[in-house]
C-alpha cells in the first residue's frame, strides 16, 4: 500500500507506468478537481442569502476557473493532441459541432452557418491554426511528440 | 511585436497558414528524438541555460585561501535555417490556390528535424551537449546481417535489464536500419513484425539522424530530457520586391539524465 499516494485513482500498476504517464495523471486530476469546486462555488454563491458570502463564493469559483485553466495549459504544452484540440476549438466561434467537420476536411455541415476558426473572418472554412497567421508571438506548436509513431 | 517579427513579412495570413501547416507536417513526420525523450518547455526565448545543480572546482583562484566554483549550465543551442519564397507564388494563396509551392519549407524543415536529432543521438560539442549513443556505456552490439536483427534486439534488452533498466523500451532505426527491417525476411515475414514482438507493439522510430544502425532505449520517463526555450518557428529575416526570406528557428538542449539507459546495435556489413 501506498499510505501518502497522492491519488487513489490509477487503473494500472504503477511500476508499468512512465514518470510522464504520472505526470499527466496528476493533471488530469487536478484539473477535475477544479472543475468540480467551480461546479460547487457557482451553486453555493447562487443558493447563499448573504450577498457577501456570495461575492465571496463567487470570486473563489473565478480563481478556480484560473487554476484549471493553467493545469489545462500545462496538458496542452506537454501533449499535441491537447495542443492541436485546443487548437481547433478554443476561440472559434459558430457551431461547435461544424467546427470539426470543417477541422477534418469534411466541409459544412447541413444546415445552420459557416463555423469559424479563429482569426477568421468572412466565409471561409474554419482552419485549426489560423490564428498563427496573427498570433506572431506562437511557434508551430510541436511540443512533445513522445508517443506518437 | 517579438523575435519573429512575422507582421513585418509581405506575406497574406491565407499563405502564413500554408507555410506553417507544411512546416509542421514535415517536422512532425521527421523529428525522432521528441518521440522518445522527455520534453521540458517551451520556456520562451529568454530561457538561456539550463541549471545542472553542479559546481566546477577550479584548481587555483585568483585570490588566495579563497575557492573557486563555476556553476554548470547548460546553455541553450539555436538553430535557424532560412526560407526563400517567391511572393507572386506565396500571393496565390490569397486568390484561393491551396497547393503553394512550399519546397524551401519542406528543406528547412528536414534540415532543423536532422540538426535537433543530430544533437540528441550524437551529441553536440560545442553546444555542451552529449548525445544518447555516445554517452552509452554499453558495448554495442554487432547485427551482420538482415536476419540478425531480431536476436540482437532481444540481446540488446537484455543488456538494459541486466543494467536495471526497465521499459518500456523503444527502438529507433536509421535510415538504412529502417529500409532494411521494413522489407520482407527470407519467409516473406516482414523483419519489422519479428522485432515488434521482441519491442513493445509500434515502438519502432524512424529516425534519419541515426548513422550506424539503431538505439535501443527505454521510455520509461525520466532517462533522457530535451528542454526546449522558443519552440520550433517560422519568422521573418527580410524581403525585396520579388522574394520573400523567411527562417525556420528554436531554442533548445539536450540532457542525458541516465546514460545506461540505451544502447547502440551498430550494423557491420
Amino acid at each position: 500500500m501506498f499510505p501518502h499516494m497522492s491519488s487513489d485513482t490509477y487503473h494500472e500498476p504503477l511500476e508499468l507506468l512512465s514518470e510522464d504517464t504520472k505526470n499527466t495523471h496528476r493533471a488530469i486530476v487536478s484539473l477535475m478537481e477544479e472543475l468540480e469546486a467551480i461546479d460547487w462555488y457557482q451553486q453555493r454563491a447562487e443558493a447563499c442569502s448573504d450577498p457577501e458570502l456570495s461575492s465571496v463564493l463567487t470570486h473563489n469559483k473565478n480563481e478556480e476557473v484560473e487554476h484549471a485553466m493553467m493545469t489545462l495549459e500545462w496538458l496542452r504544452r506537454k501533449h499535441a493532441v491537447f495542443a492541436e484540440n485546443i487548437e481547433t476549438y478554443i476561440d472559434s466561434s459558430g457551431p461547435i459541432l461544424e467546427v470539426e467537420t470543417q477541422s477534418t476536411g469534411g466541409g459544412n455541415g447541413e444546415g445552420g452557418a459557416p463555423a469559424k476558426g479563429k482569426g477568421e473572418g468572412g466565409e471561409s472554412a474554419a482552419k485549426p491554426r489560423s490564428k498563427n497567421s496573427y498570433n506572431t508571438s506562437e511557434s508551430l506548436g510541436i511540443g512533445s511528440l513522445k508517443g506518437h509513431k | 511585436m517579438d523575435l519573429l517579427k512575422r507582421p513585418k513579412a509581405p506575406i497574406v495570413s491565407e499563405a502564413w497558414d500554408q507555410i506553417d501547416e507544411e512546416a509542421r507536417r514535415v517536422l512532425k513526420l521527421h523529428l525522432a528524438g521528441r518521440k522518445l525523450v522527455d520534453f521540458s518547455g517551451p520556456h520562451g526565448w529568454e530561457l538561456g541555460a539550463v541549471n545542472t545543480g553542479r559546481l566546477k572546482h577550479i584548481e587555483k583562484g585568483p585570490v588566495e585561501h579563497v575557492s573557486h566554483a563555476i556553476r554548470d549550465v547548460r546553455p541553450l543551442v539555436e538553430l535557424r535555417a532560412p526560407i526563400l519564397l517567391p511572393i507572386l507564388e506565396l500571393d496565390y494563396a490569397a486568390r484561393g490556390a491551396d497547393d503553394l509551392d512550399l519546397d524551401p519549407v519542406i528543406l528547412a524543415a528536414e534540415s532543423v528535424a536532422r540538426a535537433e536529432d543530430e544533437a540528441i543521438f550524437h551529441g553536440f560539442a560545442e553546444g555542451k551537449i552529449t548525445g544518447i549513443v555516445e554517452a552509452s556505456p554499453h558495448a554495442p552490439i554487432e547485427v551482420r546481417s538482415s536476419q540478425a536483427w531480431p536476436s540482437a534486439v532481444s540481446a540488446a534488452k537484455e543488456v538494459l535489464r541486466m543494467a536495471g533498466i526497465n521499459g518500456p523500451y523503444a527502438l529507433a532505426l536509421g535510415m538504412e536500419a529502417y529500409d532494411e527491417l521494413t522489407a520482407d525476411g527470407d519467409d516473406g515475414y516482414p523483419l519489422r513484425n519479428r522485432i515488434e514482438e521482441r519491442v513493445s507493439e509500434g515502438n519502432l522510430i524512424w529516425a534519419p539522424a541515426l548513422k550506424e544502425g539503431a538505439v535501443l532505449l527505454s521510455v520509461r520517463g525520466g532517462d533522457y530530457e530535451l528542454t526546449v526555450g522558443q519552440d520550433l518557428s517560422v519568422g521573418y529575416a527580410s524581403h525585396d520586391r520579388t522574394t520573400v526570406e523567411l527562417y525556420l528557428t528554436e531554442s533548445f538542449t539536450f540532457r542525458v539524465l541516465e546514460d545506461k539507459a540505451a544502447i547502440l546495435l551498430r550494423r557491420v556489413r
